[in-house]
């Protein structure tokens, strides 16, 4: 059973989450590839050819690859595809966006956001927002699938395996790359950190952000939001926890501010331990909550930065 | 400009979803339905264009049964022009739903296809995708901000990082995020005259495409519930907590 994984990687850092997207390769079956694509990415590369499991990298390395376009993308997954059974990608934003092209052209339909693994063609996901899980099975000869990170343990980075460049270049030439806009932090990603602090519509306003800094930098916690504080303009966009935002599940999340709408909840509701600080009681926040606090965040979180 | 806007039928955002008792789906019987929040968001989009001078015509396209005409009628009332139903009874894949969108695509030939990024049901994130996949069309998905410059599109898209900006050449496809805009109110005049606007069904069957389903649904069940915990009273016994019970901070 061939399974091809793709790389998730900005052409330096190897995402931390295809240590994980590759452990529900192996969930799977046990011959697997990793396709760096992309321009300028020798040190994704070399961290590609450390991921436990792996027996192959396969690597195209051009400028039509540097923002993995998904129109080129697609095409170059789709000319290496009929030597693998499964295609995987993590369900983050570049897997999203070109995987179900991949399948469309493979006339296949694609499984998304998978969390567990029954079988080779049988797959356990969340739909209505994590409100119900479905076990899904894929009638395709094909499986195209993305992986929801937080439902697999990262595999190690211990392995050694055998480098191809490809000469594949794969333009489609109907998009362009025009900017990005990235936020620049020194703090770690959502998708990485062990903790995370976030803050919700009870913060009032961007500024008071900065009141989870030092807690933040005492912790080495990543910092986010809930829909309703990005909605507002608090903060942005790529901060959000939730359905519709980046699916977390930290050892520790720490929620301030946030009453729990459900579609955030659907986003952090799998971290180890889970801690709320909200002055309203009623909070649906504090039914799921390991430990919760019912305070007024201006009081508490001056308060808790002290005592870490 | 001509612009397609396909939308979805789905359970109202705000209804609790309940799994049935057998476990086979959600139990949608006698369940509040509505638009698809990010397809609203869509077709907002579409009237914005059409209000700027850029759209001319805006259709909006729907697969289902007959009940599927209320969404329909729901755009129009918004501001989409003219509405197809594609009658089916069965619940399809993402990719015959795109297959279907295509033959719509070659049949009235739109510039651009606005979708929204997800339904809230199945939470796919696909059809769009697909469509551009089936169509040849570039993509900019999970849009916040739309700019028609002469033959091409520019889509400013959320990502994982922050913001990324591409150029489309038209006609092209764009699936909506969130903050792409938010979608008016219809007046109750609208309404009315919505009622009155050319809304055509056409049958999944008369396309003659292979829409056998491509995934089997096995098993619906509840999400693991998590147990609330205790309460606290102060910072120090939080801290304490944290500490020694549940060992997350040294």
């Amino acid at each position: 059973m061939s399974i091809l994984v793709f790389a998730e990687h900005d052409n330096s850092v190897l995402k931390a989450d295809t240590l994980k997207t590759v452990a529900a390769a192996q969930a799977i079956g046990s011959d697997i590839t990793l396709l760096v694509a992309g321009y300028n990415c020798q040190s994704v590369v070399d961290a590609a050819a450390k991921v436990n499991g792996v027996s192959k990298v396969l690597v195209a390395d051009n400028a039509v690859y540097e923002h993995q376009l998904a129109e080129n993308v697609s095409l170059l997954v789709v000319e290496l595809a009929s030597d693998y059974e499964h295609i995987i990608a993590t369900a983050l934003t570049t897997g999203k966006n070109f995987m179900p092209r991949v399948a469309a052209l493979l006339d296949v339909t694609q499984i998304s956001d998978i969390i567990a693994v029954e079988s080779s063609d049988t797959f356990v996901r969340p739909i209505y927002a994590g409100n119900a899980i479905a076990t899904v099975q894929s009638l395709d000869s094909k499986k195209v699938i993305t992986v929801r990170s937080t439902g697999f343990d990262a595999v190690a980075n211990d392995g050694n395996a055998e480098i191809v460049t490809l000469d594949t270049v794969t333009d489609a030439g109907t998009s362009s790359h025009v900017s990005d806009e990235l936020t620049k932090s020194e703090r770690p990603d959502l998708g990485a950190a062990g903790v995370i602090i976030s803050g919700g519509r009870g913060m009032q306003n961007g500024d008071n952000f900065k009141l989870l800094d030092g807690i933040a930098d005492k912790l080495g916690a990543a910092i986010g939001a809930s829909r309703a504080a990005v909605d507002a303009g608090f903060v942005p966009n790529d901060m959000q926890v939730g359905q519709t935002g980046k699916i977390v599940a930290p050892d520790l999340y720490i929620a301030v501010g946030i009453s729990g709408a459900i579609q955030h909840l659907a986003g952090m509701k799998d971290s180890k331990i889970i801690v709320a600080i909200n002055k309203d009681p009623e909070a649906p926040i504090f039914q799921v909550a390991d430990y919760g606090i019912v305070a007024d965040l201006f009081d508490a979180l001056p308060e808790l930065e002290s005592k870490l | 400009m001509k612009v397609l806007v396909p939308i979805k039928r789905v359970i109202d955002y705000n209804v609790k979803v309940r799994v049935k008792p057998d476990n086979s789906n959600v139990d949608l019987a006698n369940v509040k339905m509505a638009i698809n929040p990010f397809c609203e968001i869509a077709v907002e989009e579409a009237v914005r264009l059409k209000e700027a001078g850029t759209a001319t015509e805006i259709i909006a396209v729907s697969i289902g049964d007959k009940s599927c005409q209320e969404q329909l009628r729901t755009a129009l009332a918004l501001g989409a022009d003219r509405a197809i139903q594609i009658e089916t009874s069965e619940t399809l894949d993402s990719l015959n739903i795109a297959k279907l969108l295509q033959k719509i695509v070659e049949e009235e030939q739109p510039q651009l296809i606005i979708l929204g990024k997800q339904a809230i049901d199945s939470d796919n994130n696909q059809t769009g995708q697909m469509l551009g996949a089936l169509t040849g069309m570039p993509q900019g998905t999970f849009a916040s901000e739309v700019k028609v410059e002469g033959d091409k599109v520019h889509v400013t898209r959320e990502i994982d990082g922050g913001l990324q900006t591409v150029a489309l050449n038209l006609p092209a496809i764009v699936t909506t995020d969130l903050r792409l805009n938010e979608p008016r109110y219809a007046s109750l005049p609208n309404i009315m005259k919505a009622k009155r606007k050319p809304l055509d069904v056409k049958n999944a069957a008369d396309f003659e495409l292979d829409l056998a389903p491509r995934t089997k649904l096995l098993k619906v069940a509840p999400p693991a519930e998590r147990q609330a915990g205790i309460v606290v009273e102060t910072i120090d016994e939080l801290v304490e907590k944290l500490k020694n019970e549940a060992k997350v901070i040294s």
